[in-house]
């Protein structure tokens, strides 16, 4: 389970890492979509890996039977601020490409 | 009780609300109030200053969650003097902002107090991903206020402003959770035991945690290799945004300089003095080559960003010494670079606005319409950026070198900023020889594109070099003040004994014990 947590984790780090390094705004933001699902994925992972835990705890019950629910608060925050940067560096494409008239992230083209 | 901590957090965020309700008709009422806020948070400011002097560190738990469990304010000396340059600031760009600036677009007060808000949050919370937050809060306000008024200079530069900034966020995430994974808690106090408690099998793990933290930070505080977005966002903003952007790489040296004493300090045992060995060289080499590259622009607000970057660099490095003197010169000289360079934005709009075409291009072109005024204004600006005597320039760079003369880099030290003050100081007298000095005669014709500074925008500018002025003239009780501020950051156990208080109320059940020992 560990493992394959990691890999994922590993492999939307450097799908997004090639994505964002690409020269256009569409590519880029979905880097950075997968980009930040990597971090909230890893984020989940350092509370341990556990499944059908209660949140909760309780006398005499032993803390491997119990799942961190600290992490899983912090992971719903980040989505929220990351749904949000993601909404507006989108409409902040889409103006660029209208202004800019290319969607080149450094405008270097001749417009259309 | 404590609760007046977070004055400098709720105060913006209700005036932006209010600024937002009311109608872009009504701007005088907005003006008002925007400006009635920023006036209230410098009183705010001091007042912390005031409060703290005795080295008490006050702390205040939200919601009376105790820590480490909830989320502290805490205002120690460091946080009340940035929560205080902060306030200072943002009033004198909001007093220029009200002549006019703020008419370009809608909401610019709403963005204004949000940005305040974040940078005000970010100075007070004593736990770690609060700090995610209130970076987030910042970030986003300084998104909006970038683009601000449009342009396709201005949106360019803000897509790449915002692409950078949210790769960023991702990397605090990862860092901060790395944290939280080996020490089980978020609050920097906590957090600081708990590194220390660390073993040696640990010790690979919280150092990349620790450096990925510490990239985030540099990203903001623009320190080499991370400071290529400066210029470009800084010379694409309007002028009050950014004077107030200046600020904002404080934030980055905040950071770095609370969680390397607090958490990664010397009694931080496997987490011990983690960046310290590359601060220093980093710090030096982002000096000269801001440095360079304010000799090397074509542009008045692209030099002035790599001043920022220079002046970022020279006090970067007198922390990456980690000694009391070192840190106080560096406080001091951060105080008068943040409103130096906040003045300088503003100064430069007024001068392109008289210039033409010419606008901020450093070459002859028209004459200035008010030479004098403007001129000295410059004069002054210039001595202080440049380290000449009398200004704070001068003494801050000076601290530092004393700071730094009996440290095994010393020399680096005093070679570098010596040097690069000679580069400051040739790049700054071009200026003044051809923006200034020079220049052709402005006919009728060109007269009426000529738009000439009030006694209400110059009030402002004059204010800032007014303060520049008394900041230098008093530099001897305020360097005592930072010298106390140096003290206090370097003994951490005074920040982890004022949060780490035990909860009035606890029910004692031992799980808090069994908690804390999950990972071990």
């Amino acid at each position: 389970m560990e493992a394959l947590i990691a890999s994922a984790i590993a492999v939307l780090v450097a799908c997004g890492f090639y994505l964002v390094l690409r020269a256009r705004t569409f590519p880029v933001i979905v880097g950075l979509a997968l980009f930040s699902y990597a971090a909230n994925l890893y984020i989940f992972s350092t509370g341990r890996l556990t499944s059908g835990m209660p949140p909760v705890l309780q006398k005499g019950v032993p803390l491997e039977a119990y799942a961190d629910p600290l992490p899983q608060a912090l992971i719903l925050t980040a989505i929220v601020i990351g749904f949000a940067m993601t909404a507006f560096i989108l409409v902040l494409a889409i103006s660029g490409y209208v202004e800019l008239g290319t969607d080149h992230l450094d405008a270097k083209e001749q417009s259309r | 009780m404590n609760n007046w901590i977070v004055i400098p957090i709720l105060l913006p965020m209700l005036t932006a609300l209010a600024c937002a309700l009311i109608p872009a008709s009504k701007i005088a009422i907005q003006r008002t109030l925007s400006l009635a806020a920023s006036l209230a948070l410098v009183a705010t400011g001091f007042f912390m200053i005031s409060q703290t002097m005795s080295g008490e560190i006050f702390s205040y738990a939200m919601g009376s969650w105790s820590a480490p469990f909830g989320i502290v304010v805490v205002v120690d000396r460091l946080s009340a003097m940035m929560v205080a340059l902060t306030s200072v600031v943002a009033f004198c760009v909001l007093a220029y902002a009200s002549q006019g600036a703020d008419k370009r677009g809608p909401y610019f007060h709403f963005l204004f107090q949000f940005q305040v808000l974040g940078i005000c949050g970010a100075f007070l919370t004593g736990d770690i991903f609060n700090l995610f937050v209130f970076f987030e809060i910042l970030l986003l306000a300084s998104y909006n206020l970038l683009v601000y008024s449009g342009g396709k200079k201005r949106l360019k530069a803000g897509i790449h402003y915002v692409i950078l900034n949210l790769v960023g966020s991702a990397l605090f995430l990862i860092g901060v959770s790395t944290l939280y994974g080996i020490t089980g808690t978020l609050n920097m106090a906590d957090m600081a035991v708990q590194v220390a408690a660390l073993g040696p099998e640990d010790q690979a793990i919280l150092q990349a945690g620790a450096l990925v933290l510490m990239v985030v930070f540099a990203l903001k505080a623009a320190l080499l290799p991370l400071y290529l977005w400066l210029p470009g966002v800084y010379s694409a903003a309007t002028a009050p945004v950014a004077a107030l952007f200046a600020v904002l790489t404080k934030v980055g040296v905040y950071a770095i300089l609370r969680t390397s004493t607090l958490i990664f300090g010397p009694e931080a045992g496997v987490g011990a003095d983690l960046i310290a060995p590359y601060l220093f060289p980093l710090a030096l080499l982002t000096l000269f080559f801001g440095m360079v590259g304010a000799m090397g622009s074509h542009r008045l607000r692209h030099m002035t960003g790599y001043l920022i970057i220079a002046s970022l660099g020279t006090m970067l490095a007198s922390i990456g010494l980690f000694t009391e003197a070192s840190i106080s010169g560096a406080l001091y000289y951060l105080v008068h670079s943040t409103l130096n360079m906040a003045l300088f934005f503003l100064l430069i709009e007024r001068v392109s606005a008289q210039r033409g075409p010419f606008t901020d291009e450093i070459r002859i072109g028209w004459k200035l319409t008010q030479p004098t005024l403007l001129g000295l204004i410059f004069f002054g600006v210039a001595v202080a950026a440049a380290g000449l005597p009398p200004f704070s320039g001068f003494l801050g760079k000076l601290l530092m070198l004393q700071a730094a003369i009996d440290e095994p880099g010393g020399f680096w030290m005093w070679a570098v900023i010596l040097f690069t003050s000679l580069l400051g100081l040739i790049a700054l007298s071009r200026v003044g020889t051809q923006v200034f000095w020079k220049g052709t005669e402005v006919n009728d014709a060109r007269a009426e594109k000529v738009e000439r500074t009030t006694a209400l925008q110059a009030a402002p500018l004059v204010a800032i070099l007014a303060i520049l002025a008394a900041y230098s003239a008093f530099a001897g009780p305020v360097t005592e003040y930072t010298d106390e501020v140096a003290a206090q950051l370097l003994d951490p156990q005074q920040y982890i004994d004022a949060v780490m208080v035990e909860p009035a109320f606890f029910p004692d059940t031992g799980m808090s014990d069994d908690l804390r020992n999950k990972d071990h």
